[in-house]
């Protein structure tokens, strides 16, 4: 449907498929890729972005947040109105939900912003108190700020380059967030690059906060029958095991990941 | 016209000649969402071993042209838990199951076709002699003469249930191979399983899967593949199931033109997981097309006189 480029990274794509977006729950993705094409082969996971409504309010589509980091993405990024991409999905284990008076932090990373808009959404409707914790490298490429404020979500926003918000990691405020918890405590949601994960998740287990982790593994058919997608996942005092992250993830315990 | 679409290996007569590729289609189950199992002709099981196996750390797949690489590793619940708790629901969807046999040992392949001939509801056993990833995987036997044959007569022994070898496409010459699988008293061959390869990514210099090899599939390998079904199919009388890059109905049919009785798919699961119902639409318009009666009579129909030279 459209194709609104951010930055010269970042595209949100915006596809016609309304089924998808009824289906949807926050935390899941979809596997997309230009359609009638071998290169590239093989879909690429996204997180649904948005779950895209006409005026009138009925679910139209789906977007994704593109980022470009190869030959799919770039094709992605590419793309026109018109141009017929296939999507598979909604697929994967969404976000569980929290409710007040425990509040909500989701903690965004880069492109990792992709999960918590749909569930800002949610998470808004529920009326739970919710703040997101949205670290980028540069302050242009910290997106739909606006989209969040309306929503009444608190940001906390961090660059690498302290050209806007606080200078350095998102894990900088959020520890400092984590010591002065209330009582009622808080679930965390965290989306981006592994190590700013295992940080997120090492965090919230010495605090003894709640956490959850949307983990990203390439992924070759989405549905469970590659066995690509792994990640190590230990219960209690088992030895970890390998589980496919497209059907038993791609949201995790935070606790029941292992970070090699 | 109605088209008989039905296909014989052996003792096993298959609605159609469409099969589900092990390692492509997990234990069958994965895809039941999206297509009803009893339609195909056949589910290849993922390679089961005596006991559980974890397989390669990831990343496991890199995608290449019109292909991919994967080195999983065999990543399995072992021979006991599916016959236990996989098993029973393949059959109760009314799919046709074969169980992909690993070993380690020629003992390990023994053991495991002893428990699976005890089990309900196998169709047969396709023997995994042909994995490159892992070097424990079969692979030893699968690139000896006297391996392949040793293996297939062991195992022969062992079950009533038909064998099918799955030969690897990584020797000089496959089809003394299949020959040799023929001889030791095997039901059918299966091929090709993947090429071994690798992929680097020239900006790190590493490798860009985890085990730095891996075994290339898809639509890059089909026109090797094809020809390895057509030099065995002139070595063997026993049934070829032919594989490797299938995407639809033409693809299919050119392997059974090549010699096939059945064919596999395996990459274009992951592209199209509804691909399945579309190829056995194709096989018959394909047949109405031709004035075919019996898709069998395709098989090694192939006609090897020149083409007419075409001016483009």
């Amino acid at each position: 449907m459209a194709n609104v480029r951010l930055s010269r990274d970042y595209s949100v794509l915006s596809l016609a498929a309304p089924e998808v977006g009824r289906r949807t729950a926050p935390g899941q993705f979809v596997m997309v890729k230009p359609a009638g094409v071998t290169d590239p082969l093989l879909r690429r996971p996204f997180s649904v972005f948005e779950v895209l409504r006409d005026a009138a309010g009925a679910v139209t589509g789906v977007s994704i947040l593109n980022k470009r980091a190869g030959r799919s993405t770039n094709k992605l990024y590419e793309l026109e109105p018109g141009d017929v991409v296939s999507c598979l999905g909604p697929l994967g284990v969404p976000f569980k939900p929290v409710a007040a008076p425990t509040e909500a932090w989701m903690v965004a990373g880069g492109v990792g912003l992709a999960p918590f808009a749909t569930l800002a959404e949610s998470l808004s409707r529920s009326k739970t108190p919710t703040t997101l914790f949205y670290g980028a490298r540069t302050a242009d490429e910290l997106f739909y700020l606006d989209f969040f404020e309306k929503l009444g979500i608190k940001l906390v926003l961090t660059t690498e380059d302290g050209g806007r918000g606080v200078k350095g990691r998102v894990t900088g405020p959020l520890e400092a967030a984590l010591k002065n918890a209330g009582p009622s405590g808080a679930m965390v949601y965290a989306c981006g690059p592994e190590p700013m994960l295992e940080a997120v998740a090492k965090l919230a287990a010495r605090y003894n906060q709640p956490c959850q982790v949307s983990v990203e593994r390439v992924m070759g058919c989405g549905l469970g029958g590659c066995y690509s997608c792994v990640v190590p996942v230990k219960h209690g005092d088992e030895h970890a095991n390998l589980v496919r992250s497209c059907i038993s993830g791609p949201v995790f315990d935070g606790a029941e990941l292992v970070w090699e | 016209m109605n088209a008989d679409l039905s296909v014989t290996l052996g003792s096993l007569t298959l609605p159609n000649p469409l099969i589900a590729a092990s390692g492509c289609f997990g234990y069958g189950l994965e895809y039941e969402q999206v297509v009803d199992l009893s339609m195909l002709g056949g589910v290849v099981s993922k390679g089961l071993f005596m006991k559980e196996r974890q397989g390669h750390p990831p990343p496991r797949i890199v995608e290449t042209p019109a292909g991919m690489i994967n080195a999983i590793g065999l990543q399995g619940i072992g021979v006991h838990r599916f016959v236990k708790e996989k098993l029973p629901l393949l059959n109760k969807a009314g799919a046709r199951t074969f169980v992909n046999v690993c070993g380690t040992t020629l003992d390990e392949y023994v053991e495991v076709c002893k428990v699976l001939s005890q089990a309900e509801g196998v169709a047969a056993i396709e023997l995994n002699i042909s994995c490159p990833n892992i070097k424990e995987g079969g692979i030893q036997f699968g690139c000896s003469l006297n391996g392949t044959y040793d293996v297939v007569s062991a195992v022969k022994k062992a079950t009533h249930l038909p064998v099918i070898p799955k030969l690897t496409p990584n020797v000089t010459d496959v089809a003394s191979f299949a020959r040799a699988a023929e001889d030791a008293g095997a039901d059918a061959v299966s091929l090709v399983n993947t090429f071994l390869a690798m992929a680097i990514d020239v900006e790190t210099r590493r490798p860009k899967i985890t085990n730095v090899m891996g075994g290339l599939s898809g639509p890059a390998i089909r026109p090797i593949a094809v020809r390895m079904v057509w030099e065995c199919y002139q070595l063997v009388k026993i049934p070829i199931i032919g594989m490797g890059g299938i995407t639809d109905a033409r693809d299919a049919i050119e392997f059974m033109l090549a010699g096939a009785t059945a064919v596999q798919i395996g990459t274009q699961n992951f592209v199209d997981p509804f691909v399945w119902p579309k190829v056995l639409d194709g096989l018959k318009n394909y047949m109405t097309r031709h004035n075919v009666a019996k898709i069998s009579d395709l098989i090694g129909s192939f006609d090897p006189t020149p083409p007419k030279p075409v001016h483009a």
